[in-house]
């Protein structure tokens, strides 16, 4: 499988006035498409700094990032953009629904910025995705109307709205309970059988094995990379 | 639980962005109004300064322009006219030998020495002017006696209700006939028609020949010209007054009497130009001139007043420009006011919606999709406001008219200009366009990163 996401000497430091903070030193990771990937590691190990970097929000301090064959760290801050609404779906933990949006309305609005134009054909598919994350009954309704599991559904619903290669979720389940949590992982789960490229920051054992390989980071460095393939299918208790 | 992403509609092809998308535009100005919304007592207080601003300039334009227009208009009817009048010498040199009889004023050596202008005068209107008391049977009433020519009603705007008015016919024939002012005819006259009866006028009999219709007094429009009632007038000609009552008038005042013995009271010309332009009004006041300096070199005592009325015109004008201008400034201040208002709002919301532009961002909006975004509430603000200030200074200009004459019982003319009303509403969308753009490049320059982190 060709990789779709190739990292080479990726180093992120943090200047804080005469403090230098060498968050990621010297990473090199590739991952493939279609892959489901696993970020795990210990708090402040750099997750959510790669993730950043990987999600074209954040530029690396030195070090190359490849998404297929172009080269990240070289692009303006408009092709940045271009890239993140094209290529790219976010899901984070905090949900980051607008809440002055509607379910429908949030999913839309990675359209808005891609110059669609917004029609009943558009409004069908956010429509369509609102429903296969089983909102079907809520599409009117505000970000604060929803429980937790069902913004995340929405987020989920709107990572997927421009259909990008890659989908990044930093602790997608990081604020659900356990059986919450299980459903958006076989949504994730169902996604990547689909096609989608996922990864996704963890810090629980039992949400990683869900992923085909687990990347374990310590301190801005790789400590382990292995893959899942004895993968257990976990059935809802 | 069963998920298909492939049961979900293709995701739409990117459309290439026109150059005006007026479908996006639209939604701009419906995403901005929402965001707003969510804000309704911050934003429509953030655009007071603008309402006030907007409503204060319709309004006060309005006001300003009807208290100004009266003016005017009792001056362009004097158009080219220039007032000669005798005055009574303040303070006889002569104070020893003080006369029963003062004789001053205008001579008809001066207004043959007028006849050099030839052509450059259109009319001549020469008056005498006096109080007298005009007879009706045993019916009395004071007026005011006019001796003049045909050319008199034109000059002053005045309209015959019956009858006529005095003809060049009447001075030729020095006959006997006059014309009574509206009020005066209503006096003497309750039941009767006067045309056709006589009056008596100091000794002499005048046939009726016309009634003039009721006129407003004229205001007394600052500088020489007095207000005057012509309501209470009766008219007579001119040479016949001349012929028949003389130079020598006695008015009794209070109890006391005095004599006067004037020529003519006051020769109004009209000099044939255009006012509406330059070389019009220079005309009339090279004309003025000249005949301020005949009168000075005919009259060795100071027995003589000139008024050229469109020396008041331009004087008006200019206080016109003055008050003005004068809005505009006030106005301006308010709007910058107002747009300092929205700005100081606007950074705040940029602060406090620093999470939502990094979801944005994160979600694909480039720098200019948020400078657009933040743009556009602050324009629709200011615009709502201008159109709401429209709304209140309209009322006004229409809704305290008629309150203040309801209290007061005098009138407030106001005249709205439709300028104001576009100037002020354009005037509030470029102040959201220049104090938006800074709070809007504020939120474009953030960080996405920093942004998305800011809680
Ligand atoms: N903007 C920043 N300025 C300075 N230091 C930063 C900044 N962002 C992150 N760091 C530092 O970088 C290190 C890694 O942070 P990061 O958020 O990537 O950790 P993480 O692995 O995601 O941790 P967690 O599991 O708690 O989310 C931390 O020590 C943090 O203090
Ligand atoms: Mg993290």
């Amino acid at each position: 499988m060709p990789a779709i996401v190739r990292v080479v000497d990726l180093y992120k430091d943090y200047f804080m006035g005469d403090v230098t903070v060498h968050v990621l030193k010297g990473l090199n990771l590739s991952f493939d498409e279609g892959d489901f990937i696993a970020l795990m590691g210990p708090s402040g190990s750099g997750k959510s700094t790669l993730m950043n970097i990987l999600g074209c929000l954040d530029r690396p301090t030195a070090g190359s990032y490849y998404l297929r064959d172009d080269d990240v760290a070289q692009m303006t801050d408009d092709e940045l953009s271009e890239v993140r609404s094209t290529y790219l779906g976010f899901i984070f933990q905090a949900y980051n629904l607008l809440p002055q949006y509607t379910v429908v309305e949030n999913i839309e609005l990675p359209l808005v910025y891609q110059g669609a134009i917004l029609t009943e054909e558009t409004k069908a598919r956010c429509v369509a995705l609102a429903e296969m994350v089983g909102l079907a009954e809520r599409l009117d309704h505000r970000p604060k109307q929803l429980s937790g599991g069902q913004q995340q559904r929405v987020a989920i619903a709107r990572a997927l709205v421009n259909d990008p290669q890659l989908i990044l979720a930093d602790e997608p389940t990081g604020n659900l309970d356990s059986r919450t949590s299980d459903e958006i992982m076989m949504m994730l789960t169902e996604l990547n059988r689909a096609g989608k490229t996922i990864i996704m920051v963890t810090h629980e054992n039992d949400i990683a094995e869900w992923a085909r390989r687990v990347v374990r980071l310590r301190d801005g460095q790789v400590e382990s990379d292995v893959r899942n393939d004895a993968r257990t299918v976990v059935a809802l208790p | 639980m069963s998920i298909n992403i492939r049961d979900v509609p293709p995701a739409p092809v990117k459309a290439t962005p026109g150059f005006l998308d007026l479908s996006r535009l639209n939604r701009s100005v419906l995403l901005a109004v929402r965001s707003l919304w969510l804000h309704k007592l911050r934003a429509s207080l953030s655009v007071l300064g603008i309402v006030i601003g907007t409503s204060a300039v319709i309004s006060l334009m309005a006001f300003g322009k009807g208290s100004m227009a009266d003016a005017l208009n009792d001056i362009k009817k004097q158009g080219t006219n220039i007032i000669v009048r005798s005055v009574k010498p303040s303070d006889d040199s002569s104070t020893g030998s003080r006369s029963f009889v003062v004789s001053y004023g205008l001579t008809f050596r001066d207004l043959e020495r007028f006849e050099t202008f030839g052509d450059t005068i259109g009319r001549t209107v020469p008056m005498r002017v006096f109080p007298s008391e005009v007879r009706y049977l045993e019916r009395m009433q004071n007026a005011r006696l006019v001796a003049t020519t045909n050319d008199y009603a034109a000059v002053n705007h005045l309209q015959v209700a019956r009858g006529r008015f005095i003809t060049s016919e009447d001075n030729r024939n020095l006959t006997n006939n006059c014309v009574l002012g509206a009020t005066l005819a209503d006096r003497l006259f309750p039941t009767e028609d006067p045309i056709g009866q006589s009056v008596l006028v100091r000794g002499h009999r005048f046939r009726i020949v016309g009634v003039m219709d009721n006129r407003m007094p004229t205001g007394g429009t600052g500088g020489s010209s007095a207000a005057e009632d012509y309501n209470l007038d009766i008219y007579i000609p001119f040479s016949t007054c001349r012929a028949r009552i003389g130079e020598t008038v006695i008015v009794r005042a209070s109890g006391s009497r005095s004599g006067e013995k004037v020529a003519i009271s006051q020769v109004v010309l009209t000099v044939n130009a255009d006012f509406e332009t330059r070389e019009g009004r220079e005309r009339v006041k090279a004309v003025g001139e000249s005949i301020k300096n005949i009168l000075k070199e005919e009259h060795y005592k100071d027995d003589w007043a000139v008024t050229v009325p469109l020396d008041r015109l331009e004087e008006a004008e200019r206080q016109q420009q003055r008050f003005t201008s004068l809005l505009v400034l006030i106005a301006s201040i308010s709007l910058i006011v107002g747009g300092i208002g929205i700005m100081n709002i606007m950074l705040a919301t940029v602060t406090e919606r620093t999470r939502e532009i990094g979801i944005r961002r994160a979600l694909g909006a480039k720098r200019r999709d948020i400078i657009t975004q933040f743009l556009v509430e602050a324009v629709v603000q200011t615009t709502v406001g201008g159109l709401a200030g429209v709304i209140i200074g309209l009322g006004i200009v229409f809704g305290i008219p008629p309150l203040w004459n309801l209290i007061t019982g005098s009138m407030l003319p106001a005249l709205l200009s439709y300028w104001s009303i576009l100037l002020s509403v354009g005037v509030s969308i470029v102040v959201g366009v220049m104090f938006g753009l800074y709070p809007a490049w504020q939120a474009a320059r953030l960080d996405p990163i920093e942004a998305l982190r800011h809680d």
